[in-house]
């Protein structure tokens, strides 16, 4: 018999429709995977097995777990079950957990609350399950002293302290760099096998979904497209939607080769010995500061019409010889130089800045929610001596919003008018705007769906194909990195340990780290099928 | 449009436009004494009564408004004025020896509260409605500055801010065009909240007379001249101190209207 | 958590400082020769020379400010000239109205606050909570010297359960908090309002945060996350407003005492002010500051013990 059954399950909050007809099983022992882009209903379907649906919601159907209908479940009786039968991980382990509570304290809550044993019974199973899902600290540590991935340990010990029959976990590693993604993985693996509890694991990322599930669910506009056991769905994908997902996770981006290719001139980007110290709080209270070296001898260039990648897991540095980069803040040894000249001058110099533009993560904090899209795009035009007015500003944000794939009368609208995919080409269409020489990429796919995110690769290899473009693209996401780029870095803790060709980078990694990130990084298999078809 | 910002802008403008009416109109004239007509109870002729001088209640009213709503107004001026650029200062120099003076001073003068700096203030100069709005002027400062610098603190981390930083902006600039235009409803929010405030502070000075003095006609000033007339004459405490009350219930009902139909995220600082 | 101390102290002691120099330099510098200033312009020379060489006015400023402060620190507040008694003797004797006046309305308020500002966030949208919200609207609009007169006028005039004002001493302490009730309700309630409004939001901010979706998921209903979970990191922002309405009240308790005819520090500075006798005006002005200054900082070691981020953070 299922652990989980779920039947014909609907779901409207308000006057929206969420969830339509969802069905499906999961069996002792099994992981069985939902996945779909945003919007698809699989966190909804998830918050209604927990009986956590928000204010309003109208679930219609049956989700039966262990013999009960959680639907027609009274709240008094869900939380008694909460915890005990079924358990959730969440995505975000940052706010997971209660800032002010220990860890120990806040694992041992989950056994207080369903078992009659004593404080101190139940700190010590709280500390044996800190430790079986493999934290090394100590249970009287605060979650603000953990990393990311601890805390996410500590989380999924709250959720299985019990032994529930069904653990859901909603996105537990996207929050999480590659390598911690990948034992976070492993964890939830060998859990499942020794508890033979039921996962129900909910991700947009079809790799993680094809490396660990025995079952497929695929979701579209809350509605299950396509369901199967994980090698026979991925042989034979039946529904076109299914097909275009696992084309978009595994689509080659036709980057053009070099066009500009000026021998003899200066590099156009160059960065010797570059060193970046930050002051950390004084542990003594009149002693110096203790410094943390955010950038440690960094020595890198970047050609005219280059495409660079600099790959590194969250804490490495990135972000740092990216405001360094861009001249936002000075570094402490070393130099960087722009067609020849410093980046950073007391005074931004805008003959060099106008060199170089930026293209960020978040499509939704890009862009100032007061201003039209006219304005936010010709804000470059600040660095120009001669910014153009009139027609011709006029012409030039047509000719922007164009090049990106957007129409020219979009420039009268606010930014809230556009969705997450054109609020990125938005910032292409800003970056471009000037003819930078250089533009960096800075995790400038990361937050997009799949479908989305192929598009804008596409459009940044379509731009690479219309003009001489050098970029430096910054990235967690190395099959991302892999395509768009012709030469690449690997950093970590603030140093570049490897940079070649990109090509012979992945197939023939030297450094012990970039090796350990290739390999934790999960893989779709080969899909000739589904290539195919599409 | 939601019942609270409705209600809020009638009662509002009602005691607005009571002061605008007393500058062409008022029932009698407030500076002659008709002592015979003492303590009347509202009736046609007085529709609030009279007070201890026999001068009508509701003309009192009117030239009270005209006082409260002038300096409360002028004091929120003077917060936001002062408040508001140095708290964007601060947060466009975070971390810096101008963010450490100006945050400290703002500590500095949330140790005084506004009484304080009345009776300081009076204590020298003596008393006067300017002093009052000075004093009432002083605390809003830091109020401004702590809010504007909290606000401006998140907008600072924001994509947008970096991308005006790349396009070579200065920090005064990037204050102007991206973070005060985003901070504004705030602002707006928390002046009539502080408006409100102004109009309790300006009765609580001139109760204990360190503001407005007479002949200027002020609410707190009836009240503090109804206290021993309480028990034979009642209207004369209940009149003004409804009419504050009302006038600051408004407001407040203002604020949280506008709120709601601005950015219902907006937390108000209420102290 | 010694080092976070040791941190707030630093600027505990940093502010007295920089208080004091404001406060002697608008009572003693300001007014160009605050012996003249005091006496008024019909005072006799040798009657203004005579206050001028008591108050130390021939010394320089620098020396004047330090025997100020040194005396400060020796509980010396020079001498009142209306008085001619010590300052300190002065307020020794009001301190004990006001201070436990302040005291007994901030133990009202919050009383009065927390259980409000909970049961209105735990029905957020209900009845009860519209009720309370509708009750602190009202709260937060009304003048407390205002409602204090209405006090009166009900409870002292009409029911005669109290009396109108005056305060018997604390030889009987029932009788003495019996006298400062009335003041301490018309204080505390339009404080309470505004308490119960913060912790309101208060707690529906931490309501909407990810680790009640936790708390729950461990199977805690929704009343224990919100008491387990949610009270204690709402206190955060609960306890800068309680801080911070200390002060209000010490202030606010000067009206109030005005009110109630009751003898405590507002009376002394009134008469003070009318007399223009600057030396109990600075004092107790200073006082007052210390006081909130002194509150501030407490209020920041409570904030280390419900938040253990301070307490490993500078």
């Amino acid at each position: 018999m299922s652990i989980l059954d779920i039947r014909n399950l609907s779901l409207r909050i308000g006057t929206t429709d969420i969830l339509h007809d969802v069905n499906l099983a999961v069996q002792h022992g099994e992981i069985v995977a939902i996945t779909g882009e945003s919007g698809s209903g699989k966190s909804m379907t998830a918050l209604s097995v927990m009986g956590l649906l928000p204010r309003g919601a109208k679930p219609q159907g049956q989700i039966i777990l262990g013999g009960t209908d959680i639907l027609q479940t009274s709240e008094p009786d869900l939380c008694q079950m909460r915890g005990n039968t079924m358990g959730m991980v969440f995505q975000e382990p940052m706010t997971a957990l209660n800032p002010v509570q220990t860890i120990g304290d806040q694992v041992a809550e989950t056994i207080l609350i369903h078992e009659k044993t004593s404080k101190a019974a139940a700190h010590a199973h709280a500390a044996q399950m800190l430790e079986r899902v493999g934290l090394k600290v100590a249970p009287t540590r605060y979650p603000h002293e953990l990393s990311g991935g601890q805390r996410q340990r500590v989380v999924i010990a709250m959720a299985i302290a019990l032994r529930p029959k069904l653990l859901i976990a909603d996105e537990p590693t996207t929050a999480l760099d590659v390598t911690t993604q990948a034992r976070i993985l492993i964890l939830l693996q060998d859990l499942v096998c020794d508890f033979e509890m039921g996962l129900l694991l909910i991700t947009h990322d079809l790799a993680v979904v094809a490396d660990v599930a025995d079952q497929i669910v695929v979701m579209q506009k809350g509605r299950v497209v396509e369901a199967g056991p994980t090698p026979k769905l991925l042989a034979g994908m039946q529904h076109p939607y299914t097909k275009a997902l696992f084309e978009a996770s595994t689509h080659q981006v036709d980057l053009p080769g070099k066009t500009d290719v000026r021998t003899g001139s200066v590099q156009l980007l160059y960065a010797k010995h570059i060193l970046r110290d930050y002051p950390l709080p004084r542990r003594t209270l009149f002693g110096p500061r203790p410094m943390f070296r955010a950038i440690n001898d960094i020595n890198f260039h970047i050609d005219h019409g280059e495409r660079v990648g600099l790959v590194g897991e969250s804490g490495c540095g990135k972000s740092t010889l990216t405001r360094a980069i861009l001249g936002l803040e000075d570094v402490q040894g070393g130099e960087i130089r722009l067609d020849g000249e410093p980046v950073f001058t007391d005074h931004p110099n805008l003959a060099v800045r106008r060199k170089m533009q930026v293209v960020f993560q978040d499509p939704y904090g890009s862009f100032n929610p007061r201003h039209r899209v006219d304005r936010l795009i010709t804000e470059p035009f600040h660095l120009l001596e001669k910014p153009p007015k009139g027609k011709a500003r006029e012409a030039a944000i047509s000719k922007a919003l164009q090049d990106v794939g957007l129409a020219a009368d979009d420039a009268g609208k606010y930014i809230h008018e556009f969705s997450g995919g054109q609020r990125q080409r938005l910032a292409i269409a800003r970056a471009l705007i000037i003819a930078p020489e250089l533009i960096i990429f800075d995790e400038a796919v990361s937050a997009l769906d799949v479908s989305v995110r192929a598009q804008v690769l596409d459009l940044i290899a379509d731009l690479c194909r219309k003009r001489a473009l050098a970029y430096l693209f910054i990235s967690h996401d190395l099959s991302v990195v892999r395509s768009v780029t012709d030469r690449v870095m690997v950093m970590q803790a603030g140093r570049i340990v490897e940079q070649g060709e990109t090509e012979t980078v992945f197939t023939d990694p030297q450094h012990p780290y970039t090796q350990t990130l290739i390999a934790a990084a999960p893989q779709l298999p080969e899909l000739p099928h589904a290539i195919e078809t599409v | 449009m939601n019942r609270n910002l409705i209600i809020g802008a009638v009662m509002s403008v009602f005691f607005v436009g009571l002061a605008a009416l007393s500058f062409l109109w008022t029932p009698y004239d407030i500076e002659t004494l008709d002592i015979p007509n003492r303590l009347l109870t509202p009736s046609w002729e007085n529709l609030l009564g009279t007070d201890q001088f026999g001068r009508d209640i509701l003309s009192m009213i009117m030239m009270g408004a005209r006082t409260s709503i002038a300096v409360a107004l002028v004091a929120v001026g003077i917060g936001m004025g002062l408040g508001v650029p140095l708290g964007l200062l601060a947060a466009a120099r975070k971390g810096s020896l101008l963010d450490e003076v100006i945050m400290r001073g703002n500590d500095l003068v949330f140790a005084f509260p506004s009484l304080v700096i009345a009776i300081l203030i009076t204590a020298v100069f003596g008393a006067s409605a300017v002093n009052a709005i000075i004093a009432i002027g002083i605390f809003n400062i830091p109020v401004f500055a702590r809010l504007a610098r909290g606000a401006a603190l998140p907008l600072w981390e924001r994509d947008f801010i970096l991308a005006a930083r790349v396009c070579g902006k200065s920090a005064t600039r990037i204050s102007v065009e991206h973070i005060l235009p985003n901070i504004t409803n705030l602002m707006i929010v928390q002046g009539t909240i502080q408006f409100s405030l102004g109009i309790l502070a300006e009765a609580a000075l001139s109760y204990i007379g360190l503001g407005a003095q007479p002949p200027t006609a002020s609410w707190g000033r009836m009240l503090a001249d109804a206290q021993t007339l309480v028990s034979i004459a009642p209207h004369t405490a209940l009149v003004p101190g409804f009419a504050i009350l009302l006038m600051v219930l408004g407001l407040n009902l203002l604020g949280d209207g506008l709120r709601d139909w601005l950015d219902p995220r907006i937390r108000v600082a209420r102290v | 958590m010694i080092r976070y101390a040791l941190g707030r102290l630093t600027s505990l002691i940093i502010s007295l400082f920089v208080a004091s120099i404001v406060i002697f330099g608008v009572i003693e510098v300001i007014p160009g020769d605050p012996a003249a200033f005091m006496l008024g312009v019909n005072a006799r020379p040798d009657t203004i020379a005579a206050l001028r060489a008591e108050m130390g006015l021939d010394q320089p400023l620098i020396t004047r400010y330090l025997s100020w402060v040194t005396g400060l620190l020796q509980g010396d507040f020079g001498q009142s000239w209306t008085y001619k008694t010590p300052v300190s003797e002065l307020i020794a004797d009001r301190i004990w109205v006001s201070l436990p006046l302040a005291i007994y309305a901030l133990i009202l308020s919050t009383l009065i606050a927390f259980p409000a500002g909970i049961y209105a966030a735990s029905r957020r949208g209900g009845a009860g909570d519209i009720t309370i919200m509708g009750a602190t609207q009202l709260g937060v609009a009304i003048p407390n010297f205002w409602f204090a007169m209405i006090l009166v006028l009900i409870f002292a005039i009409n029911l005669r359960w109290f009396s109108a004002g005056g305060f018997p001493g604390w030889g009987d302490p029932f009788q003495a908090v019996k006298a400062l009730t009335l003041p301490a309700i018309a204080l505390a309630l339009p404080q309470a309002a505004i308490l119960a409004r913060v912790m309101r939001s208060s707690l529906l901010d931490m309501l909407g945060e990810d680790f009640i979706r936790t708390a729950r998921a461990k199977g805690l209903s929704a009343r224990q996350a919100l008491w387990r979970h949610a009270v204690r990191n709402a206190l955060i922002p609960v306890l800068t407003i309680i801080g911070l309405q200390f002060s209000f009240l010490l202030a606010g308790g000067i009206i109030i005492e005005q009110v109630f005819f009751l003898p405590g520090l507002g009376r002394l500075i009134f008469q003070s002010i009318s007399a223009r006798d600057l030396i109990v005006v600075e004092s107790v002005v200073m006082l007052l500051v210390f006081t909130v200054i002194v509150v501030n900082f407490l209020v920041d070691l409570a904030y280390a013990a419900v938040d253990p981020r301070l307490r490993t953070k500078a």
